[in-house]
């Protein structure tokens, strides 16, 4: 049993290449777990981070990394069979709303956090799921093939689906469903969105979700060590991520100064995110 | 539970140990207003560092082991820090280090125009190669910096120790004829190391680290007990306490305020509002005071 103390060595049961820098790794090891939650993942003699959960069933889960700097590269070459240091769950993960009518959506890899909480609001009844789901590209979109429900896709560049934000098709559910609700009430307005990628897209999300009064919950990152709640490292305002969060509500992000604007570097100094996510990608 | 430490009142006796939370206003803020009367800064050094990378703190069950290795932005690149401090409404207190003396006063003199309620010197902190507990286990060292640091400063200095001294209480003593206002004991213990056997390496990437949390809370209470013999300047004492019974014992054993960090692990930044309930509870139940218990197993017969 994987657990929040010391790390357990696992080894990779199995690999899904998703494209040259996208891979999941699969590990045949029980851990409870909420949707939204993370681990910390250490590869021996490189480093350890913090990774959101992307798969999970009673007897096996899955971390889908993305090779952007030093470690993450190291992790996507993992092959199966190799064997990789575990501790965990940490976080809060999501509050899963008991309202039918939930937008997702996802930007790049931030569809790793969410992807188990499709599954958890699939699985439930009567739910009305509308998946926004973007990326760099085609090749960037990650599970293609993974959820009943039908997802609305954009990309950056056009390859697939809407050119442009996910926020634009947002913005276009919101205003559809406004209207429609003028006529009838067969389309009945958001309860709740949930959406995890670049910040800066979630903070867009965030305001428009506000400027509707639909409730909100994002999913941060921020550089972490010790993943509960003590070393301050990942400090949001007045919020530690790794405990707090990495999920919060509307209300906690409208109180939240550093959401979208401040993130700390290794040293704790505090910089712009956009400094902060460029340091991140070394 | 209000309570005055060297001339600063203080909400309550509970202070936030450095190193733990305290990298930003906010959150110095939360904590204090949790029940925490003297929140400390994370310890601030000469230069911009990253500390060690991780894995760099693991929870052991029984306290934590760790080596972050003391990351800061550098004293010179601290304005914004600064700038949201200047306008709060509860102290603070300032833990700096150096490489040197000479560093640890280049520190201190700039740490001081800030104005924080103290400072405090930390010559005890096991993760680094070249700051910080070289100067806390000799005595002449600990002596040396702090008589330097008080000549430079207006602001009253704390110096904080480690139980790997071979006497921490001599250590105490050369602090105080140094001219250190209190003495804040301990810091973490070890260092320790936790080897994972499936990939025969150590764990942490800075291979050993500070011990932490209940399994050192008798060191700490050793420690105080043996300072409170030597010095008459008053004592944080820390190490492992997590609830209002184990604050009760370092008191007992000299202490006059009580620090906490890796109880923020066990029982939430809330641990500060619970851990000063569970000592009035204890004090009303006994119906004694603070005053009367501190230091009081060092009474003849105990």
């Amino acid at each position: 049993m994987i657990t929040d103390l010391r790390p357990v060595m696992v080894t990779v049961a199995d690999k899904e290449v998703h494209s040259d820098s996208f891979a999941t790794l699969f590990f045949d090891f029980a851990i409870d777990f909420k949707p939204g939650q993370f681990i910390m993942a250490w590869i021996p003699g490189v480093d350890e981070k913090p990774y959101t959960i992307s798969h999970h069933s009673p007897q096996r889960f899955a971390i889908t990394v993305e090779a952007k700097g030093r470690f993450s590269k190291k992790a996507v070459a993992l092959e199966k069979g190799d064997k990789i240091g575990i501790r965990g769950p940490f976080g809060n993960g999501f509050t899963i709303s008991d309202k039918p009518n939930i937008a997702v959506v996802a930007g790049g890899c931030g569809m790793a956090p969410l992807a188990p909480l499709v599954d958890a609001l699939e699985a439930s009844r009567n739910r009305e799921i509308i998946l926004i789901h973007g990326a760099r590209s085609k090749e960037f979109l990650l599970y293609p093939e993974r959820f009943s429900t039908h997802r609305r896709i954009c990309t950056d560049d056009g390859t697939q689906g809407h050119r442009g934000f996910v926020t634009e098709l947002l913005e276009q559910e919101i205003l559809a469903r406004d209207i429609l609700a003028g006529e009838d009430n067969d389309t009945p307005a958001l309860d709740m969105v949930y959406t995890c990628g670049p910040e800066i897209m979630m903070a867009k999300v965030f305001a428009i979700c506000e400027a509707h009064s639909i409730p909100c919950q994002v999913s941060l990152e921020r550089y972490m060590r010790c993943g509960f709640g003590v070393c301050g490292a990942c400090v949001c305002s007045d919020r530690v991520v790794c405990k707090d969060g990495p999920v919060f509500g509307s209300q906690t992000l409208r109180e939240m100064e550093d959401f979208n604007t401040t993130a700390l570097l290794k040293s704790g100094k505090p910089v712009p995110l956009n400094e902060y996510a460029s340091w991140r990608c070394q | 539970m209000q309570t005055n430490f060297l001339g600063t009142p203080l909400k309550t006796p509970l202070v936030l140990a450095s190193g733990v939370l305290g990298n930003n206003k906010a959150i110095l803020e939360r904590v204090w207003a949790n029940g925490c009367g003297l929140p400390t800064m994370k310890s601030i050094g000469p230069a911009p560092r990253d500390g060690h990378s991780n894995p760099t703190v693991i929870d052991l069950g029984e306290g934590m082991i760790n080596a972050v290795g003391l990351p800061t932005p550098g004293y010179l690149n601290m304005e914004t820090e600064w700038l949201e401090l200047e306008n709060r409404d509860f102290p603070v207190n300032a833990s700096i280090y150096g490489g040197s003396v000479e560093e640890f006063v280049m520190v201190a003199e700039f740490v001081a125009t800030k104005r924080p309620e103290f400072i405090e010197l930390n010559i005890s902190c096991p993760n680094s190669d070249k700051h910080g507990m070289l100067f806390g286990v000799n005595a002449d060292a600990s002596y040396d910096v702090v008589s330097a640091v008080k000549k430079a400063v207006d602001i009253p200095v704390i110096a904080k120790l480690t139980p790997a001294a071979p006497d921490i209480a001599a250590i105490a003593k050369a602090c105080e004829e140094a001219g250190a206002d209190a003495i804040c004991a301990i810091n973490t213990a070890g260092p320790g190391m936790i080897i994972d056997i499936e990939s025969q390496m150590p764990v942490l990437d800075f291979k050993k680290g500070g011990l932490s949390g209940p399994m050192i809370k008798s060191i700490a209470v050793r420690c105080v007990y043996d300072i409170y013999k030597a010095v008459s300047i008053p004592i944080i004492g820390l190490g492992g306490i997590t609830t209002g019974k184990d604050a009760i014992e370092i008191i007992m054993a000299g202490a006059s305020l009580v620090g906490m960090g890796t109880a923020v692990r066990y029982r939430g930044i809330t641990a500060f509002n619970k851990v000063n309930k569970e000592i009035d509870d204890w004090l009303a139940a006994h119906n004694t005071t603070m005053d009367e218990i501190r230091g009081a197993a060092h009474r003849e017969g105990k």
